[in-house]
C-alpha cells in the first residue's frame, strides 16, 4: 500500500509574523519552522495505517524553501519511510503547489493508494491544495475528516461541520483524506527514531522537474502589511444615575454611526 | 575549528525533548511539586522516547549519544520540572559506573535490560557520616570464597524507593580512604537491602530521597565493578562525565526562570510603565541573561572535552559551580521580581528558587567544586 502524506512547513504559532522590509513577503529570517499542526494528525494516520499493515510505505512530501528541511525530518524520525522535498519559494500559491504534489507523487512511480494531509495549512489558510490535487489526480476527496476506518479497500470517515454534527462517508481507495484536530494524537518523534531519521531517503526536485512552470501562478501577492492598529477604546462613565439616560443614547449614536454595528 | 553550531541531529534531538518537557513535565510540575508524588507515568514515556539512560552506548542498546547530546536533553528535561529531571538523571549518574569500569559482560548484564525496558537505578555514595568527604565512607566489603558480603549505611539516596538497581560505593577498610574505595551493583531483591522512609524535602519533591542499609548482603563475584579498590577511580571518572550533566540542569531551571521573568516584567505595569522599563528590573534581566550564555558554554566546553577524550574534571567542576551558583542568583532574582507574587504558590517562579538550592549541594556542594578547581589550576 503506497500512502503519500503532504506536509507543509509554516512559522511556529508563537512566531511574531513582520512583513519584509520591501513588503513583498514576510520576514523568513527569524522565523522558527514547524510542521503545519494539522499535518501532523495527517503522518500521525499514515503511522497507525502502517502499524496495521507493515508492508504499507509511507513517503512525505514538502513543496517549498530548502533552507530547513524540520518538518520532512521529523515526519521520518516520527516513523515515514521516505521524503520528498520539491525546492521552491515559500509563497508559493495553491494551483502551483498542487501541481508540483501531483508531479512529485507521479515521478515516483508509485500508485498512490491514500493521499493524506492537513484541512489547512496555519499560515496562509487557503484551504485549497488538497481538494485541487485530488482533481487534478482524478481521486474523490473528503476534508476535515475527525474520525478514519480502513477495512481492505472500504474507508468510513468522519467529517465534522459546522456545530460540530457529523458527517459519515465510505468510499474507496486510492482517495484523498485532509485531516483535522480530534482525529488521533500525533506521536513524538522519539530519540532512536531521529537517530534512524537520518539514514532515510530524501530525494529534491526543483519546479521544473516535476512539471511546473511561472506561468502555472495564479496568485501574485502584490503587497504586505500588518493590519492597522486598533484604535484605543472609548469609556463612559455611567455611575451617575442622573446622567444614564444620556450616556445610554450616546453609546447607541456611535454603535450607529461610528462602529455601524447596529 | 571554533564553532557554536549544533548539528542537524542535535538540534532535533533538543526540539523534541524540549517539546517532551513543555507538554508533559511543565503542566504537571506544580501537582508533582505539592504531591511529592514520584511520577512514574512521565517517566514510562520518557524512556519510550529514549530520554533516560542517554549514558548507554549504542553497542549496548542505548542511542550512543555523546555527552554533548546529553547536556542537550538535560538541560530541556530540567526546563520542564528540575525535581522530575533529577530521577532522570540519577539513572545516568547511576549506570556510568557501569559504563566507565564494567566488563563487557557486566555491561550486557546491568545495562541492557535498561533499553529493553524501563527501569531505574540509583547512585549510592553518600552515608549518614559521610558527605563531602566521600573518601571516608565506611560501608565495607568483605570478600568470600564465591562473592562480598555488604554491610552499611547509606543516606540521600535519590530513587532509591523505585530502583531496580543500586551501584554501591564501599569500601575495604575505611583507613585506606581513597585506596580502599570499591563499587558494586546490587539488584532488587537481594536480601538484606532495608530502604528507608522518603524524606520530606524543600525542592525537588517528586524525585525520592531516601536513606538506605545493607545488612549482610551477599553479592556475587561478577558484582564488583573492576577490581577491589578501583571505586575511587570509577568515582572520579563518572563525576566527570556526570558533572557537566547536572550543570544543564542547573541551566534548565535558569532558562525556566529567565523566560518568566521577561514574560512578566513586560506585563507587570507600576509607576505607569511595564516594569521591564525600570532599569533596575533591565538590569537583573541583563544579568540572567549573561549568566545562562556563559554557563551554557562552560558546561558545552567540559562536555565537548569529554566526548574528545580531553581530562575535563577542571572544567566540570567550574561548569557545576558556575551554572549552579547562576541557577540559585537567577530564580531568586526571578521571585524579586514577581515581587509578592513571586512568594506565592500560584506563581511558579518560588518552586523554581527552591529546586535551584539542591544543585549548589549534590553532586559535590559548590564550596567542594572550587576545591577541586583550586587544586587542579594550583598543581
Ligand atoms: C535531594 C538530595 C539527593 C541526593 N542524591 C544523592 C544520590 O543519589 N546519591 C548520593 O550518593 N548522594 C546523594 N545526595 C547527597 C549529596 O551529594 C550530599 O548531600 C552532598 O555531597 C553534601 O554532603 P553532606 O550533605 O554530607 O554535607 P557536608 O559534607 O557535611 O557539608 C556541609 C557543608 O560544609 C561544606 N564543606 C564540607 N567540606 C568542606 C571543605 N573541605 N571545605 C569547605 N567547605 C566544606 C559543604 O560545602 C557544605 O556547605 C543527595 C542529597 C540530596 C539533598
Amino acid at each position: 500500500m503506497n500512502i503519500f502524506v503532504c506536509i507543509k512547513q509554516v512559522p511556529d504559532t508563537e512566531t511574531k509574523v513582520t512583513p519584509n522590509s520591501s513588503g513583498t513577503y514576510i520576514e523568513t529570517n527569524s522565523i522558527k519552522w514547524i510542521m503545519n499542526p494539522y499535518d501532523e494528525f495527517a503522518v500521525e494516520q499514515s503511522l497507525l495505517i502502517k502499524a496495521a499493515k507493515p508492508e504499507a510505505n509511507v513517503t512525505v512530501i514538502r513543496v517549498g524553501g530548502s533552507k530547513d528541511t524540520e518538518a520532512l525530518r521529523t515526519a521520518m524520525a516520527m516513523g515515514a519511510d521516505e521524503a520528498i522535498l520539491i525546492e521552491a519559494s515559500d509563497n508559493l500559491d495553491s494551483y502551483m503547489t498542487a501541481k508540483a504534489l501531483k508531479g512529485a507523487i507521479e515521478k515516483t512511480g508509485k500508485k498512490p493508494d491514500l493521499i493524506l494531509t492537513g484541512k489547512q495549512a496555519i499560515d496562509d489558510d487557503c484551504l485549497q491544495v488538497p481538494q485541487l490535487l485530488a482533481q487534478m489526480l482524478g481521486l474523490p476527496s473528503v476534508s476535515v475528516v475527525v474520525g478514519f476506518e480502513l477495512a481492505g479497500n472500504d474507508l468510513t470517515l468522519r467529517r465534522e461541520i459546522e456545530g460540530g454534527t457529523i458527517e459519515i462517508y465510505k468510499l474507496q481507495s486510492p482517495c484523498l483524506v485532509a485531516c483535522n484536530k480530534g482525529l488521533n494524537t500525533p506521536r513524538y518523534a522519539s530519540l532512536p527514531g531521529i537517530m534512524k531519521a537520518k539514514k532515510k531517503p530524501l530525494t529534491t526536485y526543483k519546479l521544473s522537474d516535476v512539471g511546473v512552470a511561472d506561468a502555472d501562478m495564479r496568485i501574485k501577492y502584490s503587497a504586505f502589511s500588518l493590519p492597522p492598529e486598533k484604535p484605543a477604546g472609548k469609556k463612559m462613565d455611567a455611575m451617575d444615575a442622573a446622567k444614564q439616560n444620556e450616556v445610554v443614547k450616546k453609546v447607541v449614536g456611535l454603535l450607529r454611526t461610528e462602529a455601524k454595528v447596529i | 575549528m571554533l564553532n557554536f553550531e549544533l548539528t542537524q541531529e542535535q538540534k532535533e534531538i533538543k526540539e523534541m525533548a524540549l517539546k517532551f518537557a513543555k507538554q508533559e513535565m511543565q503542566p504537571k510540575a506544580t501537582e508533582h511539586d505539592q504531591s511529592a508524588k514520584f511520577p512514574i507515568d512521565i517517566f514510562k514515556k520518557a524512556w519510550e522516547l529514549g530520554l533516560l539512560n542517554t549514558c548507554i552506548p549504542s553497542e549496548f542498546g542505548g542511542n550512543g549519544f555523546s555527552v554533548v547530546d546529553g547536556t542537550l536533553i538535560t538541560e530541556c528535561l530540567a526546563y520542564g520540572c528540575m525535581g522530575m529531571n533529577t530521577s532522570i538523571m540519577s539513572n545516568d549518574l547511576a549506570l556510568l559506573p557501569i559504563v566507565i569500569g564494567g566488563s563487557k559482560e557486566q555491561k550486557e548484564k546491568f545495562l541492557r535490560p535498561f533499553t529493553e525496558s524501563y527501569k531505574i537505578a540509583s547512585f549510592c555514595l553518600t552515608e549518614p557520616s559521610n558527605g563531602s568527604d566521600a573518601a571516608g565512607i565506611k560501608t565495607l566489603i568483605k570478600e568470600t570464597p564465591d562473592g562480598y558480603i555488604i554491610n552499611g549505611e547509606k543516606m540521600w539516596i535519590t530513587n532509591a524507593g523505585f530502583a531496580d538497581l543500586f551501584v554501591v560505593y564501599c569500601t575495604i577498610d575505611p583507613k585506606l580512604k581513597h585506596k580502599g574505595i570499591c563499587a558494586v551493583v546490587i539488584e532488587k531483591g537481594t536480601p538484606g537491602i532495608e530502604i528507608g522512609k522518603a524524606e520530606k524535602k524543600m525542592g525537588h519533591r517528586c524525585s525520592d530521597t531516601r536513606g538506605l542499609r545493607f545488612n549482610n548482603v551477599k553479592i556475587a563475584k561478577n558484582h564488583l565493578l573492576g577490581n577491589l579498590g578501583d571505586g575511587w577511580k570509577i568515582a572520579m571518572k563518572t563525576l566527570d562525565h556526570s558533572r557537566p550533566l547536572i550543570a544543564s540542569s542547573a541551566i534548565g531551571g535558569a532558562q525556566c526562570a529567565y523566560e518568566h521573568s521577561i514574560k512578566y516584567a513586560k506585563e507587570r505595569i507600576q509607576f505607569d510603565v511595564p516594569i521591564a522599563r525600570h532599569q533596575a528590573i533591565q538590569f537583573m534581566i541583563a544579568n540572567m541573561a549573561m549568566k545562562i550564555e556563559a554557563a551554557r558554554l562552560l558546561t558545552q566546553r567540559a562536555a565537548w572535552m569529554l566526548d574528545h577524550g580531553i581530562k575535563n574534571t577542571e572544567f566540570a567542576s567550574m561548569a557545576k559551580a558556575f551554572a549552579a551558583d547562576s541557577c540559585m542568583e537567577i530564580t531568586t532574582d526571578a521571585v524579586q521580581i514577581f515581587g509578592g507574587y513571586g512568594y506565592s504558590v500560584e506563581y511558579p517562579v518560588e518552586k523554581l528558587m527552591r529546586d535551584a538550592k539542591l544543585i549548589q549541594i549534590y553532586e559535590g556542594t559548590s564550596q567542594i567544586q572550587r576545591m577541586v578547581v583550586a587544586r587542579e589550576v594550583l598543581s
